[in-house]
């Protein structure tokens, strides 16, 4: 299977009347595949996620994804309730403050088994079980299965949010500056975290971050992207290592110099 | 000329009425879904059932005979006042003999006496919405009963269970209509659930507030959600009614003095009537030593 791509994008464009959000982006996403999105603020980055993710429409392009079935659909000729269904089963979505995707004020078991619910799961004692399996595998003590996330510190939020989509054994998972917002040495853990079960699950993920550090721990791959274009490509080692535009150039030696 | 006279039959006019009809009709057509309607200002004020009083208004007939009852009640202040509002503005018979009624109005119960063909059940409904207690967005949760997105109700149940050990709503508990839409009874309690299942009479659910009216039509399947391991049950009673000696009815706990003596009555006062007349005696209607004595 992994001769065929997962994810295919081809001239995705999405303007904001004059002004572009992101311009004629194009690439495959290979099954176990982690791309990096890298960009300041304003780059377009962000847009991009929400266009591949189906969450905002494009003004252009098209995106295939590859169904378990292994046909091949275009996102954006599917009706909402498949898409929704997708998003609920096969496709995870971290946001970067975790508030947007936990249910606040419902126990962190009941957040992590909504998925399980939601696709007809109708056994308490099975949903609870997996449910206290999965927060054990992001780290989170078990004891802590009725409080509510409201109770937790940022990073158990974040660990909270990634096993609540990951319960439903998605192939591919979204992120937007997944480390975003959290402390340096909490950041650490939740990148090792996060890279683990990547590769135990066989993961495929696309990573909004504008931390260069977040693309060379993640990702097998990274795009950097200026003004709404992607102005460079490729392996991120290569990129990062043996960065060829000027802008990318800056980017880096500006982590460097740090 | 009184007042009164001024008011169309049945107090609202009859535009309005065909208005409410409609809704009411597109109720019945989709099972459990939630129809918007105008709803009308009513003299009462929210609260006071203003939803149900609007689909009995658009409902009544100068041949009905209407009950209404509050808590099972025919007696408290909301039911003696809706019941004289429409004896007022419609003219017309009311009862308090779920027997005789054609159309019954309640806040919280259905009625102990199997209702028959025929017959109407108007609910009043002070909140329509099943999804609201976890999803207050009113988009999100249109999309979510148009697409059938229902996991989220299991969401609060699978909550009640961690907190509690078991299923604790006892008062609006969600059923699911006709195997497609998700209700919510309000403010029934479970006990009366199973009663609304395969009805012969017609159900009809007004929320003045929300503007909302939803319907069961005769014969519907309406099926209580649960977990396979926590099956839906309904409240049971140990004890039976101290004056007409009945199992299996609900009951309310009444204080009678300040040293914590209390008994369990029939919440549905017209079965406890029907069955005293029918010689049936709790214990506290049983003659007694100590009251000989
Ligand atoms: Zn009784």
């Amino acid at each position: 299977m992994n001769d065929t791509p997962l994810f295919k994008v081809s001239g995705v464009s999405k303007f904001y009347g004059q002004r572009i959000g992101c311009k004629d982006v194009s690439f495959d996403l290979w099954p176990g595949e982690v791309l990096a999105i890298v960009g300041e603020s304003g780059s377009g980055k962000t847009t991009l996620l929400n266009c591949l993710s189906t969450r905002l429409m494009p003004t252009a392009g098209s995106v295939e994804y590859r169904m378990r079935d292994g046909q091949f659909r275009d996102l954006y000729h599917m009706s909402e309730a498949e898409r929704r269904f997708l998003m609920r089963t096969d496709w995870g979505f971290v946001h970067q403050n975790p508030a947007d995707g936990l249910r606040m004020t419902v126990s962190a078991g009941a957040n992590v088994g909504e998925r399980l619910m939601a696709i007809g799961d109708r056994h308490y004692g099975n949903i609870r079980a997996t449910a206290t399996d999965w927060l054990s595998r992001v780290e989170i003590s078990t004891d802590r299965i009725d409080d509510q996330p409201r109770a937790f510190s940022g990073g158990m939020r974040q660990r909270l949010q990634i096993a609540r989509n990951l319960v439903t054994g998605p192939r591919l998972v979204f992120m937007d500056e997944p480390t975003g917002g959290l402390d340096v040495s909490v950041q650490a853990r939740l990148l090792d975290l996060v890279r683990g079960l990547v590769n135990d699950l066989g993961l495929s993920a696309i990573v909004v971050t504008h931390d260069l550090a977040v693309a060379r721990l993640l990702s097998h791959r990274m795009m950097v992207m200026k003004d709404g274009y992607v102005i460079e490509q490729g392996l991120t080692d290569r990129v990062l290592d043996d960065p060829r535009e000027p802008y990318t150039q800056l980017l880096v030696s500006s982590i460097l110099q740090v | 000329m009184t007042e009164l006279a001024s008011y169309n039959f049945a107090y609202l006019d009859e535009q309005t009425k065909r208005m409410i009809r409609r809704a009411i009709l597109k109720a019945i057509a989709i099972p459990g879904y939630q129809v918007p309607f105008a709803s009308r200002e009513m003299p009462m004020p929210y609260g006071w059932g203003t939803g149900g009083v609007q689909v009995t208004a658009a409902i009544i007939g100068p041949e009905d005979v209407l009950k209404v009852i509050d808590q099972g009640a025919d007696d408290t202040t909301n039911a003696v006042s809706i019941r004289a509002f429409f004896q007022k503005v419609a003219d017309v018979a009311v009862t308090t003999h779920t027997a005789d009624a054609t159309i019954i109005q309640t806040r919280h119960r259905i009625p102990e006496r199997k209702l028959s063909e025929g017959q109407v059940l108007v609910y009043q409904v002070p909140i329509p919405e099943p999804l609201r207690f976890l999803e207050p967005r009113e988009t999100e949760t249109r999309k979510m009963h148009a697409l059938e997105e229902y996991g989220l109700m299991h969401v609060k149940l699978y909550e009640d269970i961690a907190r509690h050990g078991r299923i604790s709503t006892t008062y609006a508990y969600p059923v699911k209509v006709a195997g497609r839409y998700v209700m919510d009874p309000s403010p029934t309690p479970k006990f009366d659930n199973p009663k609304m299942h395969m009805s012969e009479a017609l159900q009809l659910f007004g929320a003045g507030r929300e503007k909302r009216i939803y319907a069961v039509p005769p014969h519907t399947d309406v099926v209580s959600l649960d977990f396979e391991d926590h099956p839906f049950e309904i409240q049971r009673f140990e004890q039976s009614c101290a004056l007409c000696a009945a199992h299996g009815v609900y009951l309310d706990e009444v204080v009678l003095d300040d040293k914590g003596g209390r008994m369990f009555v029939c919440s549905d006062t017209d079965n406890c009537e029907d069955r005293r007349e029918h010689g049936h005696s709790g214990e506290m209607l049983a003659p007694s030593k100590e009251a000989a004595e």
